[in-house]
């Protein structure tokens, strides 16, 4: 017998039941469109944060005080235990030589800014003129914050887009003068934006490092009464080198902290890859979570469907003790209602992924995150499916085919 | 060429045994037109049901063109029932919410028959049957007679060897009756097929060419009849 006939007969006998079917089925569209929607949806989120990640620079390395985490579940509650200081800049400036385009001191604080009526906090970011190029900004109008600034100690600032139109409306900032924590500062420029992704300078205001520490970031800078900074930013000319590059830094600091080689290092070099690979960690476990719960529920689906087949087994013995008495083997039978199953999981499969396609499709158009669909998921999915419809379909067909010719026919 | 020597078939009721049949010995050469007779509960069903492999004896030995039934495994009985068996069940048994000419194609495909194919053969199984027109009805939409023509339409379909009728009148009134008692002898005259009814009524018997009778389980007589009613031809015996 063809295939295409069992199939037939499949949809027919689903037919006839069609508002059983659509119920028998809900498990398994629930549980693909879930699939499918959060696998959307979670390579969306990673791809945007990757990108944010990269269009950093993949060239860059990121010294950080303590063996504070940049990125993953703990990031708030990471403690700082220790200190980088303007001098490990200075002692990195002057150590490291080859394949370094800049190296950069980073202090950071938030304030209160304030012009005319308007007035909220916002993260001061004390900056070299460098930085521009290492974070690979690129100014709007105007200019970014020069070495001349930094050594005048002027006291200018330069506005990322956020700030810039929160605090400006429509007026343009250049030339105006806002106040920062109370001094006055006169904004030189202001940065494109970067969007919404990591370390997008849009809802910074940056000001030189060093009128920073000398007119407004205050004691709070100081520790032991040495400059303190937030970061070190390396940006490297080779990415082939960011090991070396990394191996370098450490042992200079290491040594300039004066630690025994058994110590723990009290600061964190780390690379885009290092805060990818964390990232994809993350990322993974939460995946093996949601696809976990989604697992469940085709399970869940898949028992609905076996339940449902033994039902239709037991309603349907007569057709089957015909069926038999008419010729059909006990393989025909088995086949037949295998594919009725497979035909009710797959057809759920199928609502599955469009139901999911559309969810993660709208999660794109309402803006909140900017799904991917892939068709490794759908096929995933699909094939996911279908492997329920044979494994809890195979009880039931077996049931089916096992039921004597003439015991069927008398079955009242 | 049918065989059957001491069939026997036993029914276990919980404490109590039911012997359907009871050691029933005999021999049905190709294109004989037979009838089984008996009262209610003699076994008639239960032996057409062994004659035609949808069961098999609990002893007793059983062979259909030389081959034996025991020696055939689950696919070989149903190759015999799909190619060698016709069979007309006592409720007709059709598949519901399936229209006529579906019911008669059923055979055809679990024999792999081809699509085309298979349609051309069940209409004309319909037609022989006289219910050319009413191949899309099902069977809630059909009277008794035409149910029961529908069901003798997927027994001849597969141009069985051995057609077997389990009372095939017995719900339908006379005159229907004798229309399909004319069918059956017109089958077993024009294609020399093998035809097994089981009968209630004597008169209705009377259109076959030998009558054999049960009584708990046991053949108690078996006997020619010379002469047959013809069903076509006018009646004057009554
Ligand atoms: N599956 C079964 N289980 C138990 N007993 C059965 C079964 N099938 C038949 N019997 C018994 O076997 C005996 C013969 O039954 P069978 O159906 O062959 O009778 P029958 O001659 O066809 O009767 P009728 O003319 O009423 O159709 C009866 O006593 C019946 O109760
Ligand atoms: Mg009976």
């Amino acid at each position: 017998m063809l295939f295409s006939e069992n199939i037939r007969i499949a949809l027919r006998a689903l037919r006839a039941n069609k508002m059983r079917s659509v119920l028998t089925i809900l498990g398994i569209v629930i549980g693909v469109a879930t699939v499918v929607a959060l696998l959307a949806i979670g390579n969306g989120a990673t791809a945007s944060i990757t990108s944010s990640i990269q269009s950093g620079g993949s060239n860059l390395l990121t010294i950080s005080p303590g063996r504070q985490q940049q990125m993953g579940p703990m990031a708030g509650q990471s403690r700082q235990i220790s200190h980088m200081y303007y001098s490990d800049y200075q002692l990195l400036e002057r150590g490291l030589k080859t394949n370094i385009t800049a190296i950069v001191p980073v202090y950071q604080s938030s304030y209160t800014i304030k012009f005319g009526d308007e007035s909220f906090n916002a993260n001061i970011v004390g900056v070299m003129e460098a930085h521009k190029d290492v974070r690979s900004f690129t100014v709007a109008e105007g200019r970014f914050v020069s070495d001349g600034d930094n050594k005048s100690q002027a006291l200018v600032a330069v506005l990322g887009d956020t700030v810039a139109h929160d605090l400006f409306g429509d007026l343009s900032p250049l030339g105006k003068t806002l106040s920062i924590n109370g001094i006055k500062f006169q904004v030189v420029g202001v940065l494109e934006s970067k969007g919404a992704s990591l370390g997008s300078p849009d809802d910074n205001v940056f000001v030189p490092i060093e009128t920073g520490y000398k007119k407004l970031f205050g004691e709070t800078a100081l520790y032991n009464n040495k400059k303190t900074v937030n970061n070190i930013l390396i940006s490297v000319d080779d990415t082939n080198a960011m090991d070396t590059v990394s191996a370098q830094a450490t042992y200079l600091l290491r040594r300039a902290h004066e630690l025994k080689p058994s110590e723990e290092a009290d600061f964190n070099v780390m690379s885009q890859a290092d805060t990818l690979s964390t990232l994809n960690s993350v990322t993974q476990t939460l995946t093996i979570f949601l696809g976990a719960i989604a697992g469940i529920s085709l399970l869940v689906g898949g028992i609905g469907i076996m339940n449902i087949m033994l039902v239709s087994v037991t309603e349907r013995t007569k057709e089957i003790g015909l069926r038999k008495a008419v010729g059909a083997t006990r393989n025909q039978i088995l086949t037949q209602f295998l594919i009725e199953t497979v035909t009710l999981s797959v057809l759920g499969g199928i609502i599955g992924i469009l139901l999911g396609v559309g969810i993660a499709l709208a999660f794109s158009v309402s803006g909140l995150i900017n799904s991917v669909i892939t068709a490794d998921a759908i096929l995933m999915a699909f094939f996911f499916a279908l492997a329920i419809g044979v494994f809890f379909g195979l009880y039931p067909a077996m049931r089916a085919a096992s039921l004597h010719p003439m015991v069927a026919l008398r079955y009242e | 060429m049918i065989h059957a020597e001491g069939l026997t078939k036993v029914y276990q009721m919980g404490e109590s045994e039911v012997r359907a049949l009871d050691g029933a010995s005999f021999t049905i050469e190709k294109g004989e037109m037979v009838a089984i007779m008996g009262p209610s509960g003699s076994g008639k069903s239960t032996l057409m049901s062994i004659i035609g492999c949808l069961d098999v004896p609990s002893s007793g030995q059983y062979s259909l063109d030389g081959v034996s039934v025991e020696s055939l495994d689950e696919s070989g009985l149903a190759e015999v029932r799909g190619r060698k068996i016709g069979f007309v069940f006592q409720q007709f048994n059709l598949l519901a919410r399936t229209s006529a000419l579906d019911n008669v194609m059923l055979p055809l495909t679990y024999a792999g028959v081809s699509g085309r194919e298979r349609e051309k053969r069940a209409r004309a199984a319909l037609e022989r049957v006289g219910l050319g027109e009413r191949t899309h009805h099902a069977p809630n939409e059909l009277s008794g007679g035409q149910q029961q023509r529908v069901a003798i339409a997927r027994a001849i379909v597969n141009e069985p060897t051995i057609l077997l009728a389990d009372e095939p009148t017995g719900a339908l009134d006379s005159k229907t009756g004798v229309e399909i008692m004319d069918l059956f002898q017109r089958l077993h005259r024009e294609n020399g097929q093998t035809v097994i009814l089981v009968m209630h009524d004597a008169h209705v018997a009377r259109h076959t060419e030998r009558i054999i009778r049960l009584s708990d389980g046991r053949i108690v007589s078996d006997e020619s009849n010379p002469n047959p009613i013809q069903a076509g031809a006018p009646r004057n015996d009554d």
